[in-house]
């Protein structure tokens, strides 16, 4: 195995994504002897230039320095890989997309003329060619893994983009919606947890966002109907970690058929 | 073969007698709000007082009266425990030289299960085991295993075994059979259905059951009978499928699918699995098989792309599979009319429904 140059960069985000790096605990010694941190400031201070084979991306995009940043940061990496919600659908963040972030700039700070932002908090690939995607917030430290290994050993990782109910029943969980009525977005959720919230009794709230194949309108359509549902929080469950992407029409024709 | 009857410390012997032959005992249990499968130890470990009440899309359990076997099936089934979500199947060392295979302590499964779930392991054992391609792992289970049939006396509100010819009496296949009486008096008739039954029978005290327990046991497997939560007629029901192939329906039932794939994941019967090859850092692998469902886009993932990119090809297949292709495949239907798929859905998609929208032509 040739050893390889990795990078960690920031944009942003809470810290949670990169942290699931050093969370590896086992697996951490081996992989720091098969690959070498050229950037990763969460866990050292030594900062080396590029090229690197793998850089992994935490964070949204938000200002005009991330813009010109994450350019560079393409331009020096081999593989670009975004890592958690944030990086892949704008985070919880982009719930600034919704309203005007010049207000929310004039309420929060004194001096808002020194804040340079943008109206958008968006994903990586709005702004550079991305080579993979993990999704989760936070990500799941043991697909993190297998894709570093798998790029360790030449081969082209596989993140299967079923849906999570596929990893429910894989637990042999019984289902929260079927057995309590809990509204869960399992069904049109991307897999990679392992089914953590139904394991634990709870509806899974879509940190992984959209799945392959989304049917929202059918499953909106049941929570409204047989749930009973407000349509209000419906649009809120939509819109928690999926502001952007596949689940964003269905958040706008769920609100405007209330309105 | 002569009917007995036992009580409940027969019943709590026969378990017992179950672990001292090595059997892990799989049976129903209550768990996070449903009748499951998993290991009993004793009688207590059973659902004692439950009922459930099931329809499309909804399940909950509610206590009343004192039977054991006062449920229908609920979400697991004995695929979890013959042919588990993942497993591994074998190792490669880094050299890419030794290849281990996984020989599999496996253990013995004394199955406590349903008529429909009987028919289920017939199923398996049809699509597994007697084509040109054995599943060796899949053998070693079942060679090892008991199948103990508790007869319906309650059937759920989705199920239809009726209908397919799997219940509420069991068949062939079970080594030994119980039902369930609470009358006057709380027992079970018991009786072989093998030798290895027979053996298992003999080393527990029971008597011989009088005509009038008979009957009465009778009797409450003839009211079940009556009260099926469903049905689906049989009749022309493979041609149906092969005429509908362009029925407008489809589109109906794309509408509300969300090819989520419990209804495949909760059927006793589906039996699709992928592998995935999962590498070390040292560079040594291992290769796992684990479930997949013909409701994923990685399941018809050829050069270019899927081949059932709809949602409605994918339900199309699913339920053309479950009751045509099946027959002509290995010459039964691929459903035991248990009602899972119909229970599980988390929208309640009814199979037995969809059959009779199709049955309404346009196909
Ligand atoms: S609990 Fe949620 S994820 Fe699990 S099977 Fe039900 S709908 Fe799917
Ligand atoms: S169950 Fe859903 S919300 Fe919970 S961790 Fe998994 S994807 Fe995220
Ligand atoms: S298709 Fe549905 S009713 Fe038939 S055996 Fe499978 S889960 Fe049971
Ligand atoms: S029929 Fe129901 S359980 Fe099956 S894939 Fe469609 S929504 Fe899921």
């Amino acid at each position: 195995m040739r050893k390889i140059r990795l990078a960690v960069w920031k944009f942003a985000s809470c810290d949670g994504c990169q942290l699931s790096l050093l969370d590896c605990e086992e697996e951490l010694l081996p992989l720091s002897e098969a690959v070498e941190v050229a950037y990763f400031l969460e866990a050292s201070r030594r900062v080396e230039k590029g090229p690197y084979h793998i850089s992994l991306v935490e964070g949204s995009i938000t200002t005009p320095h991330d813009v010109e940043r994450i350019k560079r940061i393409r331009r020096a990496s081999r593989y670009l890989i975004a890592i958690g919600a944030c990086a892949t659908a704008g985070g919880i963040q982009a719930l600034r997309n919704l309203r005007d972030v010049e207000e929310f700039t004039s309420l929060v700070y004194a001096r808002p003329e020194y804040i340079d932002t943008l109206k958008d908090s968006t994903p990586v690939s709005h702004h550079v060619k991305v080579d993979l995607e993990l999704r989760g917030c936070p990500i799941n430290k043991h697909q993190l893994l297998y894709v570093l290994i798998s790029l360790l050993n030449g081969r082209t990782p596989s993140i299967p983009s079923h849906s999570l109910c596929l990893e429910c029943k894989m637990k042999d969980n019984v289902c929260v919606m079927v057995s309590e009525g809990v509204p869960c977005m399992g069904p049109v959720t991307h897999g990679g947890c392992g089914a953590i919230c139904p394991s634990y009794r709870r509806g899974c709230y879509g940190c992984y966002g959209p799945s392959e194949t989304v049917n929202m309108e059918s499953l909106g359509r049941w929570w409204i109907e047989r749930y009973g549902m407000e349509r209000e929080e419906l649009v809120r469950r939509l819109r928690t970690f999926n502001i952007e992407g596949a689940l964003a029409p269905f958040a706008r024709s769920f609100e405007g058929e209330g309105a | 073969m002569t009917v007995r009857v036992i009580g409940k410390e027969g019943l709590e012997g026969l378990l017992r007698a179950l672990r001292e032959e090595g059997y892990t005992v799989v049976g129903p249990l209550v768990r996070d709000g449903a009748i499951h499968y998993g290991e009993i130890g004793s009688i207590g470990d059973l659902p004692e007082g439950y009922r459930d009440e099931q329809g499309a899309g909804r399940y909950r359990l509610r206590q009343e009266g004192d039977l054991f076997f006062g449920y229908a099936v609920g979400p697991g089934s004995p695929k979890y425990f013959l042919n588990p979500p993942e497993r591994l199947l074998f190792r490669v060392s880094s050299d890419g030289r030794g290849v281990e295979e996984e020989d599999g302590d496996d253990p013995g499964f004394a199955f406590l299960v349903r008529p429909c779930d009987v028919a289920g392991i017939s199923i398996r054992d049809r699509v597994l085991l007697e084509g040109e391609y054995r599943d060796p792992h899949y053998l070693r289970r079942r060679e090892k295993s008991l199948i103990i049939a508790v007869n319906c006396t309650h059937p759920g509100g989705t199920c239809f075994c009726l209908s397919m010819g799997t219940g509420p009496e069991v068949g062939d296949g079970a080594d030994l059979i119980l039902t369930e009486v609470s009358g006057k008096e709380h027992y079970f008739l018991i009786q072989a259905g093998s030798q290895r039954g027979k053996g298992l029978l003999e080393r527990i005290p029971s008597m011989e059951a009088s005509p009038a327990q008979i009957r009465e046991a009778e009797g409450l497997i003839e009211g079940a009978k009556g009260r099926m939560g469903r049905a689906l007629e049989r009749d022309g029901l493979k041609e149906l499928l092969y005429r509908s192939h362009d029925h407008p329906y489809w589109r109906d039932v794309e509408k509300r699918c969300l090819a989520c794939g419990n209804c495949t994941f909760v059927c006793p019967t589906c039996f699709c699995t992928t592998l995935e090859d999962r590498m070390a850092l040292d560079g040594s692998a291992e290769r796992w098989q684990r479930w997949d469902s013909c409701f994923t886009l990685d399941f018809t993932y050829l050069h270019g792309g899927s081949i059932r990119s709809s949602i409605a090809s994918r339900y199309r297949h699913w339920i053309t599979h479950k009751l045509a292709t099946w027959i002509d495949q290995f010459g039964t239907p691929g459903c035991v009319g248990c009602g899972r798929c119909i229970t599980w859905c988390p929208v309640g998609i009814d199979i037995t429904e969809v059959v009779e929208e199709l049955r309404k032509g346009g196909g």
